[in-house]
């Protein structure tokens, strides 16, 4: 019984090429209107949780269209990387919040 | 040109205003009511832009400054009564109130494409001279650490709300 439930766990996560078994949760913070890490990296497949501990309604909004997440006060969105390439990013209600997101492609699996 | 040049009027308004109290010193409960003064005159101009802006943008800008106005001043609020200090009404808010309401009525006999641009323009202006009194009075005459450190979110939201503003007006022409 074990060993074909793990059998059908790896065969999934080896099919599954779209969502890399190692895809981590990266959390970036927007408080007092300062969006940290100014610098954020992370691979294509990976999460972003972005969450706002303002008051206030944030956006993360891509400057080269990749991706607009509205955050309402005091609540957190999720974004899943889906390009690679480097990407800054605002927030539109307030274009002084600016950082920039490294996205990096899925390394290629040795045979 | 003849909005930019009431901007730049209302501007020199704004900053003559603030000037007024530069040789007495403001004390916490007058920098407080200077601060609330200025974003309730905010969301009163956005009110009014929502019952007169036909531009989409125009109307999502001054949904925006409602409801970030309204959220500092609630914060505004509760940091007075926590530290019970009571508001004192001064000249500089009278002066701001003022001048707001000869900007509202101003603006009120505009309609349409009009409208949108000299309210825009007047918000850029306005944030402007908001920031600047926040820099060069407002925060430094603070002595309370928890206004200070208010009204340094205060100017970042302004800060942010003058940039906003400006990619609208860009927008509009």
């Amino acid at each position: 019984m074990t060993p074909r439930w793990t059998l059908s766990i790896v065969a999934a996560l080896t099919l599954g090429a779209s969502v890399p078994a190692d895809a981590a949760t990266i959390q970036i913070t927007m408080e007092n209107l300062v969006i940290s890490p100014a610098e954020t990296s992370a691979k294509v497949g990976d999460t972003i949780e972005l969450i706002n501990k303002d008051v206030f309604a944030h956006t993360a909004t891509a400057g080269n269209g990749d991706f607009d997440v509205t955050m309402p006060p005091n609540k957190t969105m999720t974004l899943v990387l889906k390009k690679a390439g480097t990407v800054d990013y605002y927030c539109r209600f307030h274009p002084n919040m600016k950082a920039t997101l490294v996205v990096e492609p899925i390394p290629r699996e040795t045979p | 040109m003849f909005v930019r040049l009431s901007a730049v009027i209302a501007v020199m308004g704004l900053l003559s205003s603030f000037a007024l109290t530069e040789d007495a010193k403001l004390t916490d409960p007058q920098i407080a009511h200077i601060a609330y003064t200025a974003g309730v005159i905010d969301i009163a101009a956005a009110k009014q832009a929502l019952s007169q802006a036909s531009n989409k943008e125009v109307r999502a800008f001054a949904e925006d400054m409602v409801l970030d106005h309204e959220a500092v001043n609630k914060l505004a609020l509760d940091l007075v009564k926590k530290l019970k200090v009571t508001p004192e009404d001064n000249d500089t808010s009278k002066t701001l109130s003022n001048n707001a309401a000869d900007k509202l009525a101003e603006l009120g006999k505009l309609k349409g494409a009009e409208f949108d641009k000299a309210y825009v323009a007047n918000e850029v202006a306005y944030h402007k001279a908001v920031d600047s009194a926040l820099e060069t009075t407002l925060i430094p005459n603070a002595t309370n650490a928890e206004l200070k450190s208010l009204l340094q979110t205060g100017l970042k939201i302004f800060q942010g709300h003058e940039q906003h503003a400006e990619h609208v007006a860009a927008s509009l022409k």
